[in-house]
């Protein structure tokens, strides 16, 4: 695997920084290389985050910050687009979590060279946790896009981090957005 | 070799943080005491997530302050316990005047700093401001480059500690948050007993026992407090050796050492950067833009800031045409401002050797520093180099004057 540089962007409380790390977590198990961070701000619920990760199949040295990434992941369209696609590759890819229609999608993004990815997230949050912490449903989408990590290695990383009982509930919510995420164009 | 055989290990995803809680649970410590600062705050959780579900039997105390959590230790360590605790940025500063004692009273204690920058303006972000306060307080003073480092470094610390040549505190310190709060792969032991086959646990200090009463922290009159001084004097020399053999061994034990001064490519080099934390991770992902810009450079980690490595520090002057030094910290008033810069050249000096360094202060309070600016960086040195340019003055990388 080539080095992917991947950028977490959602709003305080949606876990962004948990998803940067579960996949990292994951990756790590599976034996590969990887590097989860967050962007350091003080937490506020609602506020902007941003989270980083890196993977590859050899060690990663830099901690400077992913300027360009290959991959963002958008939990919360409600940030200005300006600010995700900001830095990134082109030809890179974005995922959204959207319940939009196709063509209104590429309409936004016209003019972003650009693959743009898909999942309503917000609605398998509702459906699997009660709640609109929509990470581990965007982390299913991602790792559907990306396989740097096992579904298997993600479950073991989702059950350190959650009690039993909401783990399964997470563990579910990956599971549908992985077989849910759609390529818009 | 056949030791290595036995040891077991579990690569884990861990920050540097969890990585050094793992390695104080490995230690088998016998007492915690801290107070939540960021970023230093998810070890101490850590270790108390340890202890609550039995994987650490050791108190937890919990204190008001920094200024006595490292008190709390000193009790707990004159008592004989094995101690740790950790701190940052104004909690370091805070314990200041306890960190003088801890050493003057020659106690064992192992600490880790995740190092942050000070207050005012408050920052919660990382430099290396705090720690190199710390550098006339004789500690013995770590500084690692990864997670699985600072894991390292904790069981080292312990075993430079509590030796007997050497008795003296000492601080393990990385990277607040580009370090403290970054997961990435670390190995730690399978079984926490293994590692105490490397540092077993023996009270080799003086301790406090009312069967065996001693007099602990007295007053010192100008007859004797001098002599007292300069056995930390001594304590620090032989710490020097003592930290050279406690990496040799544990490469010995456990497969993986570090030496005191990592380096990459700095034989036959244009020039060499030194400089020390996580920042070399980020100058190593470098060379390949400096190569295609034409310029052949070296890489250097001091990872051991007290007792100074002069030797290694020699060493590596003796085959550098340049040193560029990268401090992520200020000596306020000093033209040459940068901590290892400054002392650097000192040792230069005494030595007689006399080839430039390019000091440049980078990273403060986390301004990001990237591979396009080590490029930069090393581009301006090699400039002024070709030139025979030397600088009196450090420059302030990035800043908006």
């Amino acid at each position: 695997m080539e080095r992917l540089e991947v950028r977490w962007h959602g709003r305080g409380g949606q876990g962004a920084v948990t998803a940067a790390v579960l996949v990292a977590e994951a990756a790590i198990i599976d034996g590969k290389y990887a590097q989860a961070y967050p962007e350091f701000g003080a937490e506020r619920r609602g506020a902007p985050v941003v989270a980083y990760s890196r993977f590859s199949d050899s060690p990663i040295l830099t901690r400077s910050p992913i300027l360009n990434p290959d991959v963002v992941v958008v939990l919360d369209t409600s940030i200005d687009k300006s600010i995700y696609t900001n830095g990134l590759k082109e030809g890179g890819t974005i995922i959204l979590n959207s319940s939009k229609d196709n063509s209104e999608i590429l309409s936004t993004f016209s003019g972003v060279k650009a693959k743009i990815a898909k999942v309503n997230a917000t609605k398998i949050a509702l459906d699997t946790l009660g709640s609109a912490i929509v990470n581990t449903a965007m982390v299913g989408a991602f790792v559907k896009m990306f396989s740097v990590a096992s579904l298997d290695s993600l479950n073991e990383a989702i059950l350190e981090t959650f009690s039993k009982k909401v783990a399964e509930r997470n563990i579910e919510a990956v599971k549908r957005a992985y077989g849910e995420v759609e390529i818009v164009n | 070799m056949e030791e290595l055989t036995k040891v077991e290990w579990v690569r884990l995803p861990l920050s540097t943080n969890y990585a050094v809680a793992y390695a104080a649970k490995d230690a088998d410590i016998d007492i915690v005491s801290a107070y939540p600062i960021t970023p230093q705050t998810t070890v101490v959780e850590k270790l108390s997530e340890f202890i609550a579900n039995g994987e650490l039997k050791a108190q937890m105390i919990h204190v008001e302050s920094e200024h006595s959590a490292l008190s709390a230790a000193i009790g707990a360590s004159a008592m004989g316990a094995r101690a740790f605790t950790a701190t940052a940025s104004q909690g370091l500063e805070l314990m200041h005047e306890v960190l003088h004692i801890a050493s003057g009273l020659r106690l064992p204690i192992v600490m880790s700093v995740a190092a942050r920058a000070l207050s005012a303006p408050i920052s919660i972000w990382g430099d290396y401001t705090d720690l190199m306060n710390t550098r006339d307080t004789s500690w013995v003073v770590l500084i690692a480059g990864s997670a699985q480092e600072a894991y390292d470094s904790v069981l080292q610390a312990y075993k430079i500690a509590e030796d007997s040549r050497v008795l003296l505190p000492v601080m393990v310190g990385y990277d607040g948050f580009l370090m403290s709060h970054t997961y990435e792969p670390v190995s730690v032991l399978a079984n926490s007993g293994a590692a105490l086959r490397y540092i077993p646990k023996k009270v080799t200090w003086a301790t406090l026992n009312p069967e065996r009463p001693i007099t602990v922290g007295a007053m010192a009159n100008p007859d004797w407090y001098y002599e007292i001084k300069y056995q930390q004097v001594e304590a620090m020399k032989a710490a020097y050796e003592v930290v050279k053999e406690a990496d040799a061994e544990y490469g010995r034990t456990f497969g993986r050492s570090y030496g005191i001064i990592e380096e990459t490519d700095t034989d036959g080099s244009d020039l060499n950067v030194l400089t020390y934390g996580g920042i070399y991770g980020t100058l190593l992902e470098s060379s390949e833009i400096i190569r295609k810009n034409g310029i052949k450079a070296g890489f250097a980690r001091l990872r051991l800031f007290r007792p100074f490595p002069y030797e290694e520090v020699l060493k590596l002057a003796e085959k550098s045409s340049a040193l560029v030094v990268l401090d992520r910290a200020i000596t306020y008033g000093m033209p040459i401002a940068g901590p290892l810069a400054r002392e650097v050249i000192s040792v230069l000096y005494s030595h007689g050797i006399n080839i430039p360094v390019y000091n440049f202060i980078v990273g403060i309070g986390q301004r990001s520093f990237t591979e396009n600016d080590a490029l930069k960086v090393v581009s301006a040195s090699f400039e002024m180099l070709k030139r025979g340019q030397k600088i009196d003055e450090s420059i302030y990388w990035g800043v908006r004057e």
